[in-house]
């Protein structure tokens, strides 16, 4: 059994620790970061809630390895929004088009969107739409979340409430 | 925390890789991509002594040309390889069957080369690999060896690598300019396992198709080279060829189960249908072009 220190940025804070080498990056971020917006469902890859952006892209926490994210930058939940509350156009867009109901899957989900939509490309309605199929949502039916991914595709998220 | 406890290497370089697994005597699991070793390790299903990790290896990723073909690292991330242009120029077929492999989150942290060594028999990778005629190319500390791709599987998760083998490279060699692609996959939900697929490509001159390389997926214990469709199709003209008889040679070749997803007998009616119709389309656009 193998222990490893590691040195990571979480939601642009250095962040330090000593991992068992068997401990998810899930877990690290919870349990060690006190990051719980990175929500735990099936922990095998399959639901989607635990998605974080790991340098740049999403990705499942709970099927990597703490260890593996030594030296990266991630971004959790908690990372979106502006210091002053203000919310991340994905957030907002979720917001808007009532696209959560229970909340479990959302972190995920907007973790997915954020990392499509926050790159210098504009993502079509079509990739938008396709990650979602790394979600699962037993609440919403998923139109609103379509709603809002279509909204942020057309560019629209904010400008109309 | 969910995994069993293991001992995790994250070696540099691929000789360090090799000595590891050398040293490991079986127990060492190597850990590419992640994304079906990491289920396997959190339901506990894998409990390995010792995870190699080998996403620092730079010798291992990316995507170049090289003898006459295409050399593809086998840490390359699926998504990387879905987005390059050298595979688009050459393998087009390659980047349609890597739009299908997981989801997007799952391809931004899974390997093309994970995905070929693993060997799940309703993937796409793997299936791609035997249909274009890939090698593969594998290391240990006893030496290099290149295996063709379609005498690497043996059964479901089951190939020729010996437990103290790392692959290192996946070499598709060209097909001529102008080849025709097939690719059908039929699954419930967009990512989910495919319950049958097929994949290859085609080369027809001056109305005759002289060449066909196709692999089913989802159709039996491994990737299933479709032999007899092959060698049928060598010599048949564009217009006059029969593909419900073509298919149904193809049909003949593979062995698929019953699962709780669909049945065998799904798996050939629905397999038949989808073979002659993408031989039926990918020749109409041939005979247009």
């Amino acid at each position: 059994m193998s222990d490893h220190h590691i040195e990571l940025t979480i939601n642009g804070r250095r962040h330090v620790a000593d991992v068992e080498g068997r401990m998810t990056l899930a877990d690290m971020l919870r349990d060690d970061a006190g990051y719980t917006g990175v929500h735990l469902g099936c922990e095998h890859g399959v639901c989607g809630a635990c998605t974080v952006i790991v340098d740049g892209r999403a990705v499942r926490s709970c099927l990597m390895l703490a260890a593996q994210a030594d030296g990266a930058e991630v971004t959790t939940v908690e990372g979106l929004a502006e210091p002053d509350g203000t919310l991340h156009p994905v957030q907002q867009a979720m917001r808007e088009e009532h696209a959560l109901q229970c909340g479990f899957c959302t972190p995920g989900v907007v973790m997915t969107l954020a990392a499509l939509t926050g790159g210098n490309e504009k993502p079509t309605e079509e990739a938008l739409l396709g990650a979602l199929s790394g979600h699962i949502c037993r609440c919403t039916g998923y139109q609103g979340i379509r709603r809002a991914a279509k909204r942020l595709a057309a560019g629209t998220a904010g400008a109309a409430a | 925390m969910k995994p069993a406890p293991f001992d995790y290497v994250a070696p540099a370089t691929i000789a360090e890789a090799c000595q590891v697994l050398s040293e490991a005597g079986g127990g060492a699991t190597v850990l590419a991509g992640g994304q079906t070793l990491m289920p396997l390790l959190n339901l506990r299903m894998s409990q390995p002594f010792i995870i190699v990790d080998i996403n620092r290896i730079p010798d291992l990723k990316g995507i170049t040309r090289a003898d006459g073909g295409t050399r593809v690292g086998p840490v390359t991330r699926q998504a990387d390889a879905l987005a390059d242009e050298t595979l688009a120029a050459h393998l087009p077929v390659m980047v349609k069957a890597l739009s299908h492999v997981g989801h997007y989150q799952t391809r931004n942290r899974g390997t093309v080369g994970g995905s070929v060594a693993l060997g799940e028999p309703a993937a796409e990778m793997p299936a791609t690999a035997v249909a274009l005629g890939a090698t593969i190319e594998v290391q240990s500390a006893r030496g290099t060896r290149i295996v063709p791709a379609d005498e690497f599987y043996l059964g479901p998760y089951m190939t020729v690598l010996e437990p103290d083998e790392l692959v290192t490279a996946i070499h598709y060699p060209d097909w001529p300019s102008g080849h025709v692609m097939l690719f059908r996959e039929v699954a419930q939900r967009p990512g989910d396992f495919a319950l049958v697929g097929m994949v290859g490509a085609l080369v027809a001159d001056g109305g005759t198709i002289s060449r066909a390389g196709i692999a089913w997926f989802g159709m039996g214990p491994t990737p299933i080279k479709a032999r007899q469709a092959e060698a049928a199709l060598v010599g048949q003209s564009l217009s006059g060829m029969d593909a419900d008889a073509i298919a149904e040679l193809a049909v003949a070749d593979t062995a698929p189960f019953d699962d709780h997803h669909a049945s065998a007998e799904y798996r050939r009616t629905v397999g038949k249908r989808i073979f002659a119709r993408t031989l039926r389309e990918a020749l109409q656009v041939k005979e247009a072009a």
